[in-house]
């Protein structure tokens, strides 16, 4: 179906919930004189969100507002998990000092619109509705970093935040107007056809799709347009940091995807995927994949703060989902979008468990974890491991099947895609050795006198232990989650 | 007795949670693992009873699905080979929970990581599902990092980490290897009985864009090379032993135990019941050099290392290294006589190193040192220990009439008749390991006393609880084989007629 505007309406109540929600919260921070009502509200217009998203799963997929938009299993799978880390990073600030020090409706509503312009993202078919919905999760993702005030080094991480986005997304509209130059439009059905009617230059194209790259690549996080991440992880307030790096991370996938594959390629009877004629792209992808993962790994091997470490780990993470995007087939692609919902527990549950930290000791230095399962926090210490042994990839934790997935579809691929293989699997040794740093100082140092004990107020244990759950869970037990994620990966193309 | 594996698997594991749940009371909770470790003891004797010896098929067999989408399924059960290793991890887990009740720090964590550890080694030998396998395989890493790393002596981070890494880099390797099998069979699936079924698919022709192809690998040699890096590392085989003698000097007493004790059988474990059924004719190419001559290497570097050691536990950790050898010089032989003094071997080494290590872990409760040279004159100060201690020295030495002699002459005897270059260098380790282990008991038990440790107490009954078990084993098994051997014969037979046909010459 191809709906016009008003008949549109219908299929758009998820994000008329949340637009809705943003304004409330804008106005109650105006007149409440209780703010404890606002992370409620948030909350509140999430999951009514989240609701109306699963009601489209019934819906017929199609075009909204003129091809702007596209409804079909692929957006509503980027809409879920975005409503999902939306709701677990409210959560997370609810216990959070930083954020309780600063304007709490301005934060809520920046969040939700953040994710506002994600639903965008995983949805948009159309060169200017990406380009745009890009742009809004980029600005509120800079005010958002910057967001402790007095902090000097949130100041800076907005900084250097705004200016590599500024640069990434302007090296991506100009690939995007080579695009529309070469083939007339901007939607991506029209520049479908226009590939193939009026044939193009490989050439030309080839540099086209390299600058657009750049620009998902920069939410993606992948090298050489990593830089940014570090400095932003470490500046931003705890919560956002956790949202930040899954979901960001996942619109950027869900965007690349959809303009990579039902875009610009043809799917192919047997799941494989056949791309444009002499526009190499997927060499480009599997070389960048190659080096993201392993700069990420090295560069966290000597990081002495614990966020910092798992941004170039996020980095790494970024590597291995662009394997499967590298490969071309739909294997591929159901293994990254398995392997984003396995790192949104893992990787949100670290940060979960760094935040609980340092609400105490002020800040994520790892000497800080020295001997904290000795220090009255044995179970954050356990939680923590497990999430990092998961993020490593041993089983029985859910980071395992994720990799599992991914390796099995390049290994499948044969070929020379097995030194693809050979080198993601290298590079989850050398990973081991950076989380099994954080562990060991947690539970093989002993603390020293002056150490802190650590207290941990019960209410943080109510998202602690589901996803530690859920963790072990999806480690032994991960059918259900692998045929929904095989199951998201229905493009509607026309 | 129905699924009586999955019981002897999941016991500990329920246990260990149980444990959790338990009052920081130490006694109780050292009393309940020692409980929950006698039931699958109980269903291994039962298992050892009731195991029909005339078949090489698998035995208890339990088939159910898992993940049907990606036919992963949980699949059990114990042929020859695997039967043995069993029975041994039920033996030693029991008996290390007794080695371990002088453990004083976190009681609680040390025992439910314990019994995470024996679900985990039972499991590998169990798991008939390459998936579950593999699963099995790198949960007990976690409880073994943790083992070493809390509980273990001065240098145990270090000793843990290596031992992680070590690991983990062989088994990233085997899982890729196994991944690639499931996708050469169709349809794909992670069984190893259909895997082994369909060995004859898994292609030999020269790859022709790998650097390799001089050597005239094919898919098949690679894959092997991948998996057998991965078991290599367990073994240990040079030259990826080097976690070994670190792991061993700084884990705590039962957890050495262990280590030699089960852990180190997984790699030839592995090897046979993976590489020969699965890979016949890359393990007819590739087995005389990285079975038979890296083992002659092993036996005769592993008994020079010994030698030079001046920590008694690093003495007994080379020792391993020595003795792990026999049993792959024995895998390379292709001979009745060879394949299952190998096995035999790999069992008898599980007893006779886990009394060594007790017998060091008695010794270092009391003196709180290893060094060789500290010592004199035991034998006048404990002589009951000083016994005990011979019994197992001979036994490792190759005593006639204690099991070690058994199996390392089956192996030579084997290895005999097709190479008898390996079988002279073989021969040589006996002479050294006899070097090492008398100049020791010379240099510990014998001569005048030590004055410092003139009070130092014998041996006491928890003690000697641990070590009766494995020491009667140990006589049994040296006068009447026929006990183990009977296990393994026919299972190891079939192994052998797989792969003796695609041997050269």
């Amino acid at each position: 179906m191809d709906l016009k505007n008003v008949a549109s309406l219908t299929f758009f109540l998820p994000e008329i919930i949340l637009s809705v929600t943003i304004l409330l919260l804008i106005v109650l921070d105006l007149i409440a004189q209780n703010k404890r009502s606002l992370p409620l509200v948030a909350m509140v217009g999430c999951a009514a969100t989240l609701l109306a998203t699963f009601d489209l799963y019934s819906a017929a997929p199609g075009w909204l507002f003129h091809r702007m938009i596209v409804l079909d299993n692929f957006s509503l799978f980027f809409k879920v998990f975005t409503m999902v880390a939306t709701i677990l990073c409210i959560w997370m600030a609810l216990g959070s000092n930083e954020i309780k020090l600063v304007h709490q409706g301005e934060f809520y509503a920046l969040l939700l619109t953040c994710a506002l312009g994600m639903f965008f993202m995983a949805s948009s078919s159309n060169l200017l509705m990406a380009y745009l919905s890009l742009e809004l999760v980029s600005l509120m993702s800079y005010v958002l970093t910057g967001f402790l005030p007095h902090n000097r080094r949130s100041s800076e991480a907005a900084l250097k935040y705004l200016i590599y986005g500024g640069v990434a997304s302007g090296t991506m509209i100009y690939g995007m107007s080579w695009v529309f130059g070469m083939t007339g439009s901007l939607d991506y059905a029209a520049i479908q056809t226009a590939l193939g009617e009026t044939g193009y230059s490989p050439a030309a194209m080839f540099i086209a799709f390299v600058f657009i790259m750049a620009g998902f690549g920069y939410k993606i996080v992948f090298v050489p347009f990593h830089m940014w991440s570090p400095d932003v992880y470490q500046g931003a307030p705890t919560p956002f940091t956790a949202f930040l790096s899954v979901a960001s991370n996942a619109a950027g996938m869900a965007i690349m995807i959809r303009f990579f594959f039902p875009g610009v390629s043809r799917m192919l009877p047997g799941g494989d995927w056949a791309i444009l004629s002499g526009v190499e792209w997927p060499h480009v992808l599997l070389l960048l994949s190659m080096i993201t993962m392993t700069v990420g790994n090295l560069c966290a091997l000597n990081q002495r703060n614990v966020k910092r470490m798992l941004a170039y780990s996020g980095i790494a993470h970024a590597g291995y989902m662009m394997m499967g995007l590298a490969i071309l087939t739909n294997e591929g692609l159901a293994a990254v979008l398995f392997y984003i919902v396995v790192y949104l527990i893992m990787n949100v549950g670290a940060f979960l468990v760094v935040g609980m930290i340092a609400n105490v000791t002020g800040d994520e230095d790892i000497e800080n974890y020295r001997g904290l399962a000795w220090r009255g926090a044995v179970v954050p210490a356990v939680c923590l491991a497990v999430f990092l042994f998961s993020l490593t990839g041993l089983p029985p934790f859910a980071g395992f099947i994720g990799k599992f997935f991914l390796f099995s579809a390049v290994i499948k691929q044969g070929g020379a895609f097995a030194v693809l293989a050979i080198v993601a699997a290298l590079n989850s040794v050398v990973s081991l050795y950076y989380y099994a740093k954080i562990v060991k100082t947690m539970f093989l140092d002993s603390p020293n006198p002056e150490d802190k004990m650590i207290s941990v107020a019960l209410n943080d244990f109510t998202l602690l232990i589901p996803l530690t759950v859920l963790t072990l869970i999806f480690g032994v037990y991960f059918g259900p989650l692998a045929q929904y994620t095989s199951l998201s990966l229905a493009f509607f193309v026309k | 007795m129905e699924n009586v594996l999955t019981y002897m698997t999941f016991i500990p594991l329920a246990g260990a949670v149980i444990i959790l749940a338990l009052p920081n009371n130490a006694k109780l909770i050292r009393w309940f693992s020692a409980g929950v470790t006698v039931p699958p003891l109980l269903m291994a004797i039962w298992l050892f009873s009731n195991f029909d010896r005339s078949t090489a098929k698998f035995q208890f067999v339990e088939d159910y699905h898992w993940i049907p989408a990606y036919n992963i399924s949980y699949i059990m059960g114990v042929d020859g080979l695997s039967i043995s290793m069993v029975l041994l991890t039920a033996l030693l887990s029991f008996i290390c929970i007794f080695a371990s009740f002088g453990i004083e720090k976190a009681v609680k964590g040390y025992f439910a990581l314990f019994l995470m550890l024996d679900a985990g080694m039972m499991g590998v030998f169990c798991a008939l599902d390459f998936f579950l396998f593999y699963v099995f395989w790198e949960v007990m890493l976690l409880p073994m990092y943790f083992l070493i790393g809390i509980w273990g002596g001065p240098r145990r981070e270090y000793a843990a980490i290596k031992f992680f890494l070590y690991t983990l880099f062989g088994s990233v390797l085997m899982l890729l290897a196994i991944l690639a099998l499931y996708f050469t069979v169709e349809p794909h699936t992670f069984d190893m009985r259909i895997l082994m079924a369909q060995a004859g698919n898994y292609s030999t022709a020269v790859l022709p864009m790998w650097p390799f192809n001089l050597w005239g690998w094919g898919f098949q040699h690679v894959i092997w090379m991948a998996l057998f890096i991965g078991f290599a590392i367990k073994i240990p085989a040079f030259p990826f032993h080097t976690w070994l003698p670190d792991a061993h000097v700084e884990a705590p007493t039962a957890i050495s135990v262990i280590l030699a004790g089960v852990l180190l059988k997984m790699g030839t474990y592995g090897i046979l019941r993976v590489n020969f059924p699965m890979l016949p004719v890359a393990t007819a190419d590739l087995a005389f050099w990285f079975l038979g001559a890296l083992g002659a290497w092993n036996i005769i570097y592993g008994a020079l290392c010994a030698m030079a050691q001046k920590d008694l536990k690093k003495l007994v950790a080379y020792s391993s290294v020595s003795h792990m050898g026999y049993v792959m010089l024995g895998m390379a032989s292709f001979t009745t006589q060879g394949i299952n003094g190998a096995v035999l071997q790999m069992f008898n080494h599980g007893t006779i190193t886990g009394m060594l290590f007790l017998l060091v872990g008695v010794v270092y409760d009391r003196a709180h040192h290893r060094e060789i040279e500290g010592f004199g004159g035991m034998a006048a100060i404990m002589p009951v220990f000083t016994g005990i201690t011979a019994l197992a020295f001979f036994a490792s030495m190759g005593l006639p009439g204690l099991s070690g002699f058994i199996s390392e002459i089956l192996v030579l005897l084997g290895v005999w008749q097709k190479y008898p270059v390996l079988a002279i260098l073989g021969a040589s380790g006996v002479v050294l390991t006899a070097g090492y282990l008398l100049w020791t008991i010379q240099r510990v038990y014998l001569g005048p006393p030590n004055e410092k440790y003139l009070t130092m107490a014998d041996i006491n009954g928890r003690e000697i609880f641990t070590l009766v078990p494995l020491g009667v084993i140990v006589i049994l098994v040296g006068i009447y084989p026929q006990v183990v051997l009977d296990l393994l014969r026919v299972s190891l037979d079939q192994l052998n007629q797989i792969v003796i046909p695609h041997l050269h010459s």
